[in-house]
This record gives C-alpha cells, sequence and structure tokens, in this order.
C-alpha cells in the first residue's frame, strides 16, 4: 500500500520551473531517500507534499488525502523536521513541546506521558526547562525530531535533518530516527545530498533539475553501474592483462602502478583470477559503485559540485540547457 | 514594563510641555489633557503594529512554519495573533490610563470600563491591519518601510496631537481614512465627558461603527491573505 502518491506534479514560479512533471510512491513504512543536488526541486516537492505550497499542476496524496483538497487531513497526518530550526527560542524544550500537543489538538491525559517518554529517548529530559535559546545546534535537532514525532504521525517528512551537524550527532540523530521508525511503523522522508544517509533508505528517487531520473532501492540504483571495479596490483602488469584477456575476455585498463577493470559481480569474480592467473598478484582492491557513481553515471557530475560557484559549472550548466 | 510605558510617558510630559503653547485648542482644555487620548492611542498602535509584525519574525525564523503545517485552520492562527495583540496593547494602555488623574482628568468607574471597551476596539483594529500588513511581508527589512510610511503618519495624523480640523485639505482627508482617528475621538469623548469639553471632532456612534467595521474588514482580508499565501 502506498502511503505517498504523486502524478505528474509540476510547480511553476514566475516563469521558472522548479518541479516539472514528477511521480512516485512511497510505501507505508518505508523508509524514502529523495536525493539531488541543491536546487533540484526536492523542498519545493516536499513543501507540496506538507500543504506550505499548491502545485502548478498534478496531484499529490498523503495517507489517502489529497494535498490541495484535504489540506488539513493531511496535515494531521504528518510530521515535519524543516531544514532550518522551526523551534520557540523563548520557550523550554518542554513548553515547546506542549504548545505542540496543543496545535495537534491531542488528548490532555496523554501529552504529559507522552512528552516525558519523548524526551527521554533523545536524551533531553534533564534539560526539558532550559530555554531553547540555550541549545546546541545538535540537541535543537533532537527537540525539533521529537516534536515531528509527538502526534503520532503516519510520515515523518525530514527535510535535510542532518545539515550542518558534526558526525557523532550525525550519527545519534539517525538512531533516533530508525528506532521510532520501527517501534511505531512510521513511514519516513527525507531528503539529503549526504549520500551515506541516502544508502540506508529502503528506496530513493533520484531528482536533478525538477524531474527525476532514477528511481528504485540503492541496489537496484547501483546495477545501473555495470557491476563492480576491480583494482589489480601484480608483479608484471602487461603480462597480468594479457592473461586476463586470453583466460576470461577481460580487457583491463592500465593504471599508473596497477590496473583495473569492471565485472558484474567482483567479490564472486576475485577468487577465480587468484586461480586462473599465473603472474603473482600483490594486492587486490574491490570498489562497489556508489549513489554517488550513480549520479555520475546519470548527470555526468557530481552532486556536490553545484554548491560552489566555479566557473566551469556555468559552462557544464549552459550545454545541458 | 516600565521601559515600555516610558516613552508615552516622555511624550506626554515633554512633547506636552512644549507643544502647549504653539497648538490651538478649546479653550477649556490644557494641553497635556488633550494629549492623553491621543498618547493611549499611540501607544495602542505601537504595541499593537509590534506584535502583529511579530508574525514576520516567526516567518524568518521559521516558527511560522510550526504552526502552518500544524492542522488548524489559518482562521485560528489569526485570531491567536489578534487576541494576544489586542491584550498586550490594552495592558498597556491601561496602564497609561492610570496617569490621567495625575494630568487632572477625572476618571470613574464608569468612564475607565468604557475606556477599556474602546481601548480593545482599537486595538483590535489596529492588530488586525499589522496583521493584514504582514502576511505580505517576507523579511524584517519591510517593516522599517510600514513604520515610516504607515505607522507615523497613522500617529501624526490622528488628532493625537493637534485638532485634525487644524491640518490642511489633503491631510485632513488622511486623517478621515485613519482608523487610529476614531479610536482617539472615542477616547476624548469618554475621557471629557464630565467636563463638556468639545474636543472630540465626530459623534461617538460614528467612532464605534467605523472601528467595527474597519476590524471586521481586517480580519477578513488577513484571514483571506494567509489562507491563500500561507
Amino acid at each position: 500500500m502506498s502511503i505517498i502518491q504523486v502524478t505528474d506534479l509540476v510547480k511553476k514560479y514566475n516563469g521558472l520551473t522548479a518541479v516539472n512533471g514528477i511521480s512516485f510512491e512511497v510505501k507505508q513504512g518505508e523508509s524514502f531517500g529523495f536525493l539531488g543536488p541543491n536546487g533540484a526541486g526536492k523542498t519545493t516537492t516536499i513543501n507540496i507534499l506538507c500543504t506550505l505550497l499548491s502545485p502548478t499542476s498534478g496531484t499529490a496524496e498523503v495517507n489517502g488525502h489529497d494535498c490541495l483538497k484535504h489540506a488539513h487531513k493531511v496535515r494531521s497526518s504528518i510530521g515535519l523536521v524543516f531544514q532550518d530550526i522551526t523551534l520557540d527560542n523563548d520557550l523550554t524544550a518542554y513548553e515547546n513541546l506542549k504548545f505542540h500537543c496543543y496545535l495537534y489538538n491531542m488528548n490532555k491525559g496523554e501529552t504529559e506521558e507522552r512528552i516525558e517518554a519523548i524526551l527521554n529517548v533523545v536524551g533531553l529530559y534533564d534539560r526539558k526547562d532550559d530555554l531553547v535559546r540555550r541549545f546546541s545546534g545538535g540537541m535543537k535537532r533532537r527537540l525539533e525530531i521529537a516534536r515531528g514525532l509527538l502526534h503520532h504521525p503516519k510520515v515523518l517528512f525530514l527535510d535535510e535533518p542532518t545539515l550542518g551537524l558534526d558526525p557523532q550527532t550525525r550519527t545519534t540523530v539517525w538512531e533516533f530516527i530508525n528506532n521510532w521508525r520501527k517501534k511505531e511503523g512510521i513511514t519516513v522522508f527525507l531528503t539529503t545530498h549526504y549520500m551515506d544517509e541516502a544508502e540506508v533508505c529502503d528506496s530513493i528517487a533520484i531528482i536533478d533539475h525538477g524531474r527525476i531520473i532514477a528511481c528504485g532501492t540503492p541496489e537496484e540504483l547501483k546495477k545501473m553501474i555495470r557491476g563492480d571495479t576491480v583494482y589489480l596490483k601484480t608483479a608484471d602488469d602487461s603480462s597480468a592483462m594479457s592473461e586476463l584477456k586470453e583466460t576470461f575476455g577481460i580487457k583491463a585498463a592500465k593504471l599508473h602502478d596497477s590496473i583495473s577493470f569492471n565485472v558484474e559481480s567482483g567479490d564472486k569474480f576475485i577468487p577465480k583470477i587468484f586461480e586462473g592467473l599465473k603472474t603473482a598478484i600483490v594486492s587486490v582492491n574491490l570498489k562497489k559503485p556508489t549513489l554517488d557513481d550513480v549520479f555520475i553515471h546519470l548527470t555526468g557530475r557530481e552532486i556536490r559540485e553545484e554548491n560552489g560557484n566555479k566557473p566551469g559549472e556555468l559552462l557544464k550548466m549552459r550545454r545541458r540547457g | 514594563m516600565l521601559v515600555t510605558i516610558s516613552r508615552p510617558l516622555l511624550w506626554l510630559f515633554i512633547v506636552g510641555a512644549g507643544f502647549g503653547s504653539m497648538v490651538n485648542i478649546p479653550a477649556t482644555a490644557n494641553y497635556k489633557q488633550f494629549l492623553l487620548p491621543g498618547i493611549i492611542g499611540m501607544t495602542i498602535l505601537f504595541s499593537s503594529v509590534f506584535s502583529s509584525i511579530s508574525v514576520v519574525w516567526d516567518r524568518e525564523f521559521g516558527f511560522l512554519r510550526e504552526m502552518l503545517v500544524a492542522p488548524i485552520s489559518r482562521a485560528t492562527i489569526v485570531m491567536g495573533k489578534l487576541l494576544s495583540g489586542t491584550a498586550l496593547s490594552l495592558v498597556q494602555g491601561t496602564a497609561l490610563l492610570l496617569f490621567s488623574p495625575l494630568l487632572g482628568v477625572k476618571l470613574t468607574v464608569i468612564s475607565f470600563l468604557l475606556m477599556l471597551v474602546f481601548m480593545s476596539m482599537l486595538s483590535i483594529a489596529i492588530t488586525a491591519l499589522g496583521l493584514f500588513i504582514a502576511s505580505y511581508l517576507t523579511s524584517l527589512e519591510g517593516f522599517n518601510v510600514i513604520m515610516n510610511f504607515i505607522v507615523l503618519p497613522m500617529f501624526f495624523l490622528s488628532g493625537a496631537l493637534y485638532p485634525m480640523n487644524a491640518l490642511p485639505n489633503v491631510l485632513h482627508w488622511f486623517s478621515l481614512i485613519n482608523p487610529l482617528s476614531y479610536g482617539v475621538d472615542a477616547f476624548k469623548h469618554i475621557l471629557f465627558s464630565s467636563g463638556g469639553m468639545p474636543v472630540a471632532e465626530f459623534p461617538l456612534l460614528l467612532d464605534i461603527g467605523v472601528l467595527f467595521i474597519f476590524s471586521l474588514a481586517m480580519i477578513a482580508l488577513a484571514t483571506y491573505s494567509f489562507e491563500r499565501k500561507g
């Protein structure tokens, strides 16, 4: 059963097309990664799904409700963690959560227990009466995620939830999200440009220039790159290369101190090299394709490139356009 | 609290002392007394505008979005902001009102209660206007423009500092479309009713009617514009 259904969604701002006819679905209970460079249309899509923007054309449904016609029902079935902090700095952690309970009209008997439980999980119970103003970035994030989960949402939207956090905090934030996801069967919709965060998602859509260019599980996407890359260091590279060609029909590339070639599944192929090759092998290295490679394969550039203003980028984009 | 009412008090005593000799007001009133309703109006004007502009602040720091994605209607958000702005203005206006005996303006229980009613009406009108403006502001930079081109002229052209009749024609027209004029005028009716000073310029019923209709219109516009733009 799909909990999010998007069909031919288009969003234009004053002649600029941010989202250009995208369609996808997210199944109940899975974690869905929405991946793409800055400005690709990720945040626009999330804003349409959480009823903050109305689409130019196309439809979006969350939990069976249309985002435009039944915004109210959509809003009560989702939780949100935005790119930037949306806590009230002048309230304490506890007050922020309490205000959230009022907004979502939660059962009074339940709220106290729920707030206490959730503050314990994010490790902020000791600080519950401190003003949010005094919290560090990581603490604010944890509190926001706690808040997003407070009202038992069906879908939790996370827009770049770990942007600007140190690696250690990123890990704790993720542990926390995943624990709660399993515990309460929540669907997680995540946008990110950190590839390692996307790797752990159940399924992924890659968006670029307002279009979805690939969709599937991380494994499926990586299969788009033909197999794995094997790096070999041998006593005699040129004889190893000719042997590879004769025995396995593989054309290897000569690198400066090693040779490399692509095979379908590298882990199964390596034992065969040891059996079949007469030339002495010094070292073997296997590189599995990453989502970064997938993105490069699909677009011809790296996902982080567009963050900077390199002159070459402009040229590339012009050529694409 | 002390800081917030110190500004109107400064206006009252310093401007009052300086302008008193220059402004032509009905001979029976002294200028500081004449100024009191205007300064109460000013206090309500500033405090209402500030609290409604806090929506822009919330927008800039993201907190508004927490409310916009919650399953509550836009009208609820507008109402919440309206009530908090009104309450704040009312407290400040009342604090200032308590100074009236000091200026020789008699304050009875009835006139005090009536003042509370009219101060609430003016606060609602101005806060609703502020919310309507705030729904169009996307950053705090716009706030200075609003201050200079809307709030200050509203104050100067409201009959708070000098009678509106004294204004040249065009400016007089502006003061007639200024909601603050009607609020200040209503205050004059209440505060100077016993003394029989003819300082008020409109009939009291007109003041009430204008404030009421203006408030309703602004609430409707603000709600509509939040509904549309989020």
